[in-house]
């Protein structure tokens, strides 16, 4: 939480300000005057990014406890953590076995000269606490906690794990035991020469309510099912609408416009509403028709804006494909299923069982009119916004263990509903008839799709696949990891192993060796395993050469690069606000694009 | 192909990774114009200047640092305030009110070992074209429309066909949120920063009567403290948006008249968001749009990878908001761009219009965005905002309408502004009907 706020009145004002939508909200705010003074030095610090996800998301941030399992190159790990600590996440570990060596000096921002031969945990650690005093850190192994089991077994549970590729199989299958065992999040990446991927495992399907949708989407005025208070207002403001002076003509709000005409049109259409496109035109036709043009203006602004809201306004209500997937999901897991989120869910699919719409968002969009008839049109929408809420509340409160669900959350829920989103429905693999297709299967699947594509490419236009690039980075998933005994070592002879790890580098300066794996012959041999048939395209065979050239090597725009991408998903995962990618995100630094795909 | 040569820079072993890219050809590697013996070497003399010091600024020259260049420029007129530190990561609470370029550079130059990072505490204006021309390479980390076009316009008029090193390629990042855009452009040859002009259209301003008689909404109060109470009470000499005494004037002027109205969610935050206009802003965003500059920068430098700009695509947005989007394309260069095209660009006016609604449109036009313009018609003098005495002159003139000033529809006006103080905006005038 913000600790240093003393006002209750903080999350009020915040939550209007940043539309967090809760109905109680705008009644506290009209009550009582909010606070007069200045924003606290939190406030000031973190200004521009409460801005985007409130004082309700940054309280998630400073909750998070967050792993890096650090290895290859390294940078790609840091540039995401320094990404994290500066808005100010709760506090982090990092595990790295590695010393810091020469190459790492050419590639990492958060190493200088003084790091070399000390541990790359360690040093990491101090220069990117150095970000942000709010934030805490530690490393690992140290004196205390020498292996990643230890750490594991001895630490509080870890709100996401983030671990970089090369890494050793058995620290692999541990880390992925733990997000099971958790339900923690983990994020793999491998960020290599020009080319990176990331992959988002969460631990079960992931709804978020809080998508924040573009402010154009969300206009839901139910123009074609008005509730009886909205039309006694549009009809006491109409009622003789070729009297009223040109004043008030033109300052009709276009809601009661278009809901006066669409009467009009009701009257001439045997009690149908416009509903084809065709239709839609002939009745914008209509309100333009409208506008009086003997004033001195020439025209009305407000039948403009009328007109101009026809075909997105005049619309029946229907069901958003993000939330039709959240009312059909079918649960594996009971515990979840008694969630706030699941229990709101449920009432909301009730409630539109019963009347065919969705409960009420209740913002009204600005438009041309009096201050007076807006404040009151709006106070008709957030009125019935709050009726539908509280019947959703009702529904949940009559559910077991819906007692204890939270009326904010309610709220929160019916002003999102068309938005909501379910990320991971299938859970990592379950199909809808419930059985599991293995990792391996999904990703020849998906290799078949995306090379299906790729031949009609040319032309639709669409640019080629980025999947090649994925199985040649994970061709070298476990590649180029420093030998047991060089880590063995480095414990009693950091010196050593740091001039060890020099000589190997300028070795592979000298006389340009490819061996261990980073060869294109050997990428190529280990994608062959994986997706027989692939090894034979141009587009594999490109990306393992460039793979080869990297020898598992950072660039550092590259991993910067990465790692700012891990960081959005990071904090959208843990504040559950805006949409995570599902799941993996791959990127080409030479065509400067990304595209993600669901592996 | 990946087995080539690798040709090391001075420190072999520390850039052992951006050796094995940068000197070795890869699949991708165009062989006509990469020499991979000559990189390292090349691009330790080659002299690179940074605009701005902020968000985009300090991960830009992290990652030039750290992509093998060694003779950095920065500037930045600006000093440190509290709400940079949540992402311009070079600076600490103690370094509050300092100079951004001087602070940056200093850092990255301790980290970075031989590196060279030449601070100008300065407006890019303050320099002339001689300074501009010693760099190779331009990169932009702004959130200034205007100072983008400046530098756009400069770079443009300092093209010489005969010579070479007159062709300074311009690599732009911007962020907003979880979105943003990196563009390269090379001056003259591909589309420039005044050709996509109309893709970073203004907020459309709420019209004064509204502020003035009719408010609904949080901000329209907030406007009407900022844009009519301010002027009316004058409670200090000038607005000073950074200072918080002058925002809370602001704020309590904005809530007692929501008050009134009976409008919600007039708050101080809000206050100052609308007042400096402030964009969200992310270290994270930051982090992906300059990587993504910068590793134009390196591929254009070095020539081991196709970059952007040339021949195709020139220009790659960016949103996180839903999952992660990119959708690299060419923007197109346009013959009627008033910087780099021939032709003069179409002017949609009304005949009946005085030439003060002429004047005042070109604010808020997409394609113009000229907050001071000067017009000029073929043979005579429309209107000039300098000198003042010519300002006297051409005044009475704003008052008349284009027909009463003798335009006609397919005439060619020309438009110039203080702002862009080289170019000359050429327009053909077409009336509505």
């Amino acid at each position: 939480m913000l600790t240093t706020l003393t006002s209750e009145n903080f999350d009020t004002t915040v939550d209007c300000l940043f539309g967090t939508h809760n109905s109680m909200t705008e009644i506290v705010m009209s009550q009582t005057p909010p606070i007069l003074h200045g924003p606290s030095e939190k406030e000031r610090k973190y200004d521009r990014q409460l801005r985007l996800w409130a004082a309700s998301g940054q309280a998630a941030l400073e909750s998070a406890n967050i792993l890096l399992v650090n290895s290859g190159a390294g940078t790609v790990g840091a540039e995401t953590l320094k990404n994290l600590v500066l808005p100010g996440i709760g506090r982090f570990a990092i595990y790295d076995e590695a010393r810091v060596s020469e190459a790492d000096l050419g590639v990492n921002f958060f190493l200088d000269d003084s790091c070399l031969g000390t541990s790359r945990a360690q040093s990491l650690t101090e220069l990117i606490l150095e970000l942000n005093p709010d934030v805490q850190g530690s490393w690992y192994p140290n004196e205390d906690t020498k292996t990643l089991d230890s750490l594991l077994n001895d630490s509080p549970v870890f709100t996401i794990i983030m671990y970089t590729h090369p890494i050793r199989p058995e620290q692999l299958s541990r880390l992925e035991a733990y997000g099971q065992q958790h339900k923690t999040p983990l994020v793999a990446i491998h960020s290599a020469g020009f080319y990176s991927y990331f992959q988002i495992n969460l631990p079960g399907a992931f709804p978020i309510v809080d998508t924040h949708p573009d402010e154009t989407a969300t206009t839901d005025l139910r123009l074609l099912n008005p509730w009886p208070e909205l039309v006694a207002f549009a009809e006491e403001l109409t009622k003789d609408i070729d009297g009223l002076d040109n004043f008030e003509h033109g300052h009709l709000p276009y809601v009661v416009i278009l809901l006066y005409y669409l009467e009009q049109w009701k009257a001439a259409h045997d009690g149908n509403y416009p509903t084809a496109f065709k239709e839609k035109a002939e009745f914008r036709k209509i309100v333009q028709a409208a506008a009086r043009t003997n004033n001195p203006e020439g025209g009305e602004e407000n039948f403009e804006e009328a007109a101009a809201a026809v075909v997105k306004t005049v619309v029946r209500p229907s069901l958003p494909s993000g939330l039709k997937e959240v009312f059909e999901y079918e649960h594996t897991d009971p515990i979840e299923q008694r969630s706030g989120f699941w229990l709101i869910a449920d009432a909301v699919k009730k409630f539109y069982e019963e009347h065919q719409c969705l409960p009420l968002p209740g913002k009204l969009p600005d438009m041309k009119a009096q201050s007076k008839v807006y404040i009151q049109l709006q106070g008709i929408y957030k009125a019935k916004a709050r009726k539908d809420a509280a019947k959703i509340l009702e529904i949940v409160q009559a559910s077991p263990g819906g007692e204890h669900v939270n009326p904010a959350e309610v709220d929160l829920f019916c002003k999102n509903a068309a938005f909501v989103k379910l990320i991971n429905a299938t859970g990592g693999g379950a199909t809808s008839s419930g059985a599991k297709i293995s990792r391996a299967d999904r990703l020849k699947a998906a290799a078949d799709r995306e090379f299906a594509n790729d031949e009609t490419a040319a032309f639709s236009l669409s640019p080629l696949s980025l999947l090649p690039i994925y199985l040649a980075l994970q061709a070298t998933a476990h590649v180029g990891l420093p030998t047991a005994t060089a880590t063995t070592t480095a414990t009693t002879n950091p010196k050593a192993e740091a001039e060890a790890k020099q000589q190997e580098a300028a070795a592979t300066a000298d006389n340009n060796d490819n061996s261990g794996g980073f060869n294109a012959d050997a990428i190529l041999a280990a994608v062959a395993q994986a997706v027989p048939g692939a090894e034979k395209r141009e587009g594999v065979v490109q990306a393992a050469h460039e793979v080869a050239r990297a020898a598992g090597g950072e660039l550092h725009n590259v991993a910067a690069l990465t790692g700012g991408m891990v960081a959005q998903e990071t904090i959208k995962i843990v504040t559950k606000q805006y949409i995570p990618a599902d799941n993996t995100c791959v990127y080409d630094g030479i065509g400067g694009r990304v595209q993600v795909l669901r592996l | 192909m990946a087995s080539a040569q690798v040709y090391p820079a001075s420190e072999p072993a520390r850039w052992i990774y951006l050796d094995r890219i940068r000197t070795r050809p890869g699949p991708f590697t165009n062989p006509d114009i990469y020499s991979g013996e000559q990189v390292a070497a090349a691009m330790e003399t080659m002299k690179i200047l940074v605009i701005g010091a902020g968000g985009l600024g300090c991960e830009l020259l992290k990652n030039l640092a750290l992509s093998g260049f060694k003779d950095i420029h920065v500037i930045d007129m600006d000093t440190i305030d509290i709400s940079n530190l949540n992402r311009q990561f070079l600076f600490r609470q103690a370094d509050v009110g300092k100079s951004k370029a001087e602070v940056a550079a200093r850092f990255v130059e301790k980290r970075v070992k031989g590196v060279k990072i030449t601070p100008h505490n300065c407006r890019i204006q303050d320099f002339d074209e001689d300074f501009y021309m010693q760099f190779q390479l331009v990169v932009c980390g702004l959130d200034s429309i205007e100072a983008r076009r400046w530098i756009n316009a400069t770079l443009i008029n300092m093209v010489d066909e005969e010579v070479e090193d007159s062709y300074k390629p311009l690599i732009d990042g911007g962020t907003e949120g979880f979105k943003g855009q990196a563009r390269v452009i090379f001056p003259t040859v591909t589309s420039c920063i005044e050709c996509q002009l109309d893709m970073h259209a203004p907020r459309a301003a709420v019209p004064l009567c509204t502020l003035a008689s009719i408010p609904r909404q949080p901000e329209h109060c907030v406007e009407w403290a900022h844009v009519i109470a301010w002027d009316q009470e004058k409670p200090f000499p000038e607005l000073d948006k950074d200072d918080p005494e002058h925002i809370t004037w602001l704020y309590q002027k904005a809530l007692a008249r929501a008050q009134e109205f009976n409008i919600s969610g007039v708050t101080y935050s809000l206050t100052q968001g609308v007042v400096k206009n402030i964009i969200p802003a992310i270290a994270a965003t930051n982090s992906v749009i300059a990587a993504a500059c910068c590793n134009e920068a390196l591929k254009i430098a070095s020539n081991c990878a196709p970059f952007l700009g040339l021949p195709e695509e020139n220009y790659m947005m960016y949103s996180g908001n839903d999952s992660v989007y990119t959708y690299t394309f060419k923007h197109e260069k346009k013959d009627d761009c008033p910087v780099c095209g021939q032709l003069a660009r179409d002017l949609a006016v009304d005949p009946a219009w005085t030439l003060r609604e002429l004047v005042e449109s070109f604010a808020a036009r997409p394609e113009a965005q000229l907050k001071k313009p000067s017009l000029r018609a073929e043979g005579k003098t429309l209107y000039m905002q300098s000198p003042p005495s010519l300002e006297a002159q051409t005044r009475p003139n704003l008052d008349k309408t284009l027909t009463e000033l003798g335009l006609e529809a397919g005439q060619e006006i020309g438009v110039t502004d203080p702002a862009f103080a080289t170019v000359l905006f050429k327009f053909k005038l077409k009336f509505k009907q």
